[in-house]
C-alpha cells in the first residue's frame, strides 16, 4: 500500500465563528481518486478550501499533512507550489488579465506553447485565450477554463469542486474526458452532487461527509446509487456506515 | 469679429495673477524664469547625452529614430533636435514656425485662451519654444513623430507652446514624452498645446509623463476637430510628481467629428493630480468618450474630472472613470459631469472607486502566485485599457511603454 499523499487528522474548522467541520479524518493515497459526497452544508467545500488554505476557514484543531508536511500554516500559494491544484466551482472575473497569461504563469517552463494551444483546442477554449479571464464566459466555459489551468499547472493533487454542476451534456463529456486524462498518475478529491463525472473518470473510493464528519466510505458507484435511490438519510442508515454517526 | 494675435496676447497681461479654478496654486516666481535660447543649430538625436537618451527612452523617445517619422527634442529653453523624416510633414520649434508661416498667428491662442489663468498668461508673454508639428493635406504619417520636452536644470520653469496641425485628409501620430533629468527633482513645466484637426484628418497623441518628485506640471490643451476629423489622446503618468493639473478641452466643431481621451494615472508618494477632460459637441453626429483609470496609493490624491457638453442635438458621448484605492491615506475624487443643452442627445457616465477584490487575489494565489504577484497582476490588468483607433504597431508600443513604466514601479 502506497503512503498517503494527503492525511487529514481530526480536523475541526469554523467559518465566521460557526463550526463546520467536526473532526474529519481522511487520507488519500498517492495515485488515489476520492469522491466527496454529502448533502448541502455538510462541509465539503469547507474541507476543500481548508486544504487549500483559504483565509476565513479557521482550523481549531487537527492537522492537514500533504506529502508528509503539515501545511496548516502555509499560505495558499505555498501549498499550490507543493503540488495542490484546484478547479473552482465559481471563479471570479479578472479585468485586464488574459487567460493565456494565467496559463503561462501556471505552466511555468513545463509546457510548450504548442502543448498549451493543443490543450486549449481540445477544451474548445482557443478563442478564449486572449480574453479577460471569465469575462463573458458561460458556466461551461468557466469550468473548461478551470480544467485548462489545471492541465497547465500539472499539480500532483487535484481538488475539483463540482466540475460537473450546471454543465450541459456535451460539456460533461468534454470535461469528463479531460479530467480523466488529467487524473492519470495523479491523486484527487472531487466534490460531485450529481455524479455525472463518475461516468468518465475512475474513482477509487467515495467518502460521505455529513454534519462535518466522515459518515461513510466505500465504492463510489455503489454509494452514489444508494444516495440517488434512497437519499442521504437512508444512505447513512445503511450497513456500510461507520458507527459514530449513529451513536451520536 | 475675431481678435488679432496682438489683442489675444494683450489679454494675457490682465491674467498674470489669475489663479486657476482647479489644482493647488503654484507661485511661478519661485522658479528660474529663463528666456528662450536663440533658435538653435540642431543636432542628431544620437548625439544627445546618455542621460537625456536614457530618460527620453522611458518616455518613448528613441535616439536612433527607428520607427519614427520625425523628432523634436527640447532641453530646458533650447531646442536640440527638430526634423521630419517624411515628405509632407513639418517638425520644428514653434518659434521657427512663426517665422515660416505668417498665418500661424491667426490660429495661435484660439484653441486655448491666453487669459484662461496665470499659467496660460505666463506662456503667452514669455514663451520658451515648444514644438510645431504639421501634416500637409492628404499626407498620412506611417510612423509616429516623437517629441520630448526635457528639463535638465533644477528649479527651471519650462514654458512651451506646442501647435499641432493635421491638414484636411491627413493622418498624424505623435508620441510625446515629458521628463526631467535624474538629478532634477524640483522644477515646473507649463505646456500649452493647441491641436487643429482639419476636415477628415486624424490625430493620435500618446503622452507619457515621467517627472521628478517635486515638479509642478500645468499642461493647457485645446483641440479643435473639424468635420469628420478624429482625435485620440492617450495620457500615461505612473510616476511621482508634486502636483499636476490639467483639463484638456476638445471641441467637435464639424459634423461627424470624433474624440476619445484615455488617461492612466498612478498616484504615489504625495503626488497631487487634478486631471480632467472635456468634450464639447458643437455639431451633429459627433461622438466622444473620456475613459480614465486611476490608482491612488501612499498619500496621493487624485481628482478625476470629466465633462461632456452637448451644444447641439444628435450627439453621443460617454464618460468612464474607474478608480482603485490602495491606501487609507490616499484619496480619489471622481467628478463626472454631463451638460446636455439640446434634446435628442445620448450622454452617459459611469464612475466606480474600489479596492482590489480579495476573491481575485485568492484566486490567483490558488494558481501559485504570491499575494504580491497577484496584486501586481490585478493592478496591471486594471490599468490595461483597450486603446481603440491606434495603428497596431503604435498600440503595441503604447502597451509596451505602459508596461515599462509599470515595471519601473515594482
Amino acid at each position: 500500500m502506497t503512503e498517503p499523499i494527503l492525511s487529514i487528522e481530526d480536523l475541526r474548522v469554523s467559518v465566521g465563528g460557526k463550526r463546520i467541520l467536526n473532526g474529519v479524518n481522511l487520507s488519500v493515497r498517492d495515485g488515489e481518486v476520492v469522491c466527496l459526497f454529502g448533502p448541502n452544508g455538510a462541509g465539503k467545500s469547507t474541507l476543500l478550501y481548508t486544504i487549500l488554505g483559504y483565509p476565513g476557514y479557521t482550523i481549531e484543531s487537527g492537522r492537514i499533512l500533504f506529502k508528509g508536511v503539515d501545511v496548516s500554516t502555509l499560505s495558499i500559494d505555498e501549498r499550490v507550489r507543493m503540488g495542490l491544484g484546484i478547479a473552482f466551482q465559481h471563479a471570479p472575473r479578472l479585468r485586464g488579465v488574459k487567460l493565456i497569461d494565467l496559463i503561462h504563469l501556471a505552466a511555468g517552463d513545463g509546457l510548450t506553447d504548442e502543448e498549451i494551444e493543443e490543450a486549449a483546442a481540445r477544451l474548445r477554449m482557443s478563442s478564449f485565450l486572449h480574453r479577460d479571464v471569465n469575462y463573458g464566459f458561460s458556466g461551461g466555459e468557466i469550468k473548461r477554463s478551470e480544467i485548462l489551468q489545471l492541465i497547465a499547472a500539472r499539480s500532483d493533487f487535484l481538488l475539483l469542486d463540482e466540475p460537473d454542476s450546471g454543465v450541459d451534456v456535451e460539456n460533461v463529456v468534454l470535461l469528463g474526458r479531460e479530467i480523466n486524462q488529467l487524473l492519470r498518475g495523479r491523486s484527487g478529491l472531487i466534490i460531485t452532487h450529481v455524479g455525472y463525472i463518475l461516468n468518465f473518470i475512475r474513482a477509487d473510493r467515495a467518502v460521505v461527509l455529513y454534519e462535518g464528519k466522515v459518515a461513510c466510505e466505500g465504492d463510489p458507484y455503489g454509494i452514489l446509487k444508494d444516495i440517488k435511490d434512497k437519499g442521504y438519510k437512508a444512505c447513512l442508515e445503511c450497513d456500510r456506515c461507520s458507527p459514530p454517526t449513529r451513536k451520536e | 469679429m475675431q481678435s488679432t494675435y496682438e489683442e489675444r496676447i494683450e489679454r494675457a497681461r490682465r491674467a498674470l495673477e489669475k489663479v486657476p479654478a482647479y489644482g493647488p496654486d503654484v507661485d511661478i516666481n519661485q522658479f528660474l524664469l529663463e528666456a528662450a535660447a536663440e533658435e538653435d543649430s540642431y543636432i542628431e538625436p544620437e548625439n544627445l547625452s546618455e542621460t537625456e537618451k536614457r530618460r527620453a527612452l522611458r518616455a518613448g523617445i528613441i535616439a536612433s529614430e527607428e520607427g519614427r517619422s520625425g523628432t523634436f527634442f527640447q532641453r530646458d529653453t533650447k531646442v536640440l533636435c527638430a526634423r521630419p523624416r517624411q515628405e509632407g510633414l513639418e517638425v520644428m520649434s514653434t518659434t521657427g514656425a512663426l517665422k515660416k508661416h505668417e498665418w500661424l498667428t491667426d490660429i495661435m491662442w484660439t484653441a486655448v485662451q491666453p487669459d484662461a489663468d496665470k499659467f496660460t498668461a505666463a506662456v503667452a508673454l514669455h514663451r520658451t519654444h515648444g514644438y510645431f508639428i504639421r501634416t500637409l493635406p492628404g499626407v498620412k504619417t506611417t510612423c509616429p513623430v516623437q517629441a520630448c520636452l526635457y528639463i535638465g536644470k533644477k528649479d527651471l520653469v519650462q514654458r512651451v507652446h506646442n501647435v499641432i496641425i493635421a491638414e484636411p485628409g491627413s493622418e498624424l501620430h505623435i508620441i510625446t514624452g515629458c521628463t526631467t533629468s535624474e538629478d532634477v527633482e524640483s522644477a515646473m513645466h507649463i505646456g500649452i498645446s493647441e491641436f487643429f484637426v482639419r476636415k477628415g484628418a486624424k490625430v493620435t497623441f500618446t503622452m507619457v509623463h515621467t517627472w521628478g518628485k517635486e515638479v509642478h506640471v500645468r499642461p493647457r490643451t485645446g483641440v479643435i476637430v473639424e468635420e469628420g476629423g478624429v482625435y485620440i489622446n492617450n495620457y500615461i503618468c505612473l510616476r511621482e510628481v508634486d502636483s499636476l493639473q490639467m483639463y484638456p478641452s476638445v471641441f467637435l466643431t464639424g459634423p461627424g467629428a470624433r474624440a476619445r481621451m484615455n488617461s492612466i494615472l498612478y498616484g504615489l508618494g504625495h503626488s497631487r493630480f487634478d486631471v480632467g477632460g472635456k468634450i464639447v459637441f458643437q455639431a451633429p453626429e459627433t461622438s466622444g468618450e473620456i475613459i480614465s483609470r486611476v490608482i491612488a496609493d501612499d498619500r496621493s490624491e487624485i481628482v478625476s474630472r470629466g465633462l461632456l457638453v452637448s451644444e447641439t442635438a444628435g450627439v453621443k458621448g460617454h464618460l468612464e472613470c474607474q478608480g482603485l484605492l490602495l491606501s487609507d491615506d490616499a484619496r480619489i475624487y471622481a467628478v463626472p459631469e454631463l451638460d446636455a443643452r439640446k434634446k435628442d442627445v445620448e450622454l452617459s457616465h459611469e464612475a466606480a472607486v474600489g479596492k482590489l477584490a480579495e476573491d481575485q487575489i485568492l484566486y490567483l494565489m490558488s494558481r501559485g502566485l504570491t499575494a504580491n504577484e497577484a496584486t501586481s497582476l490585478l493592478v496591471r490588468g486594471f490599468l490595461n485599457v483597450d486603446i481603440e483607433g491606434l495603428p497596431p504597431d503604435l498600440e503595441a508600443e503604447t502597451k509596451r511603454l505602459l508596461e515599462m513604466e509599470y515595471q519601473g514601479l515594482l
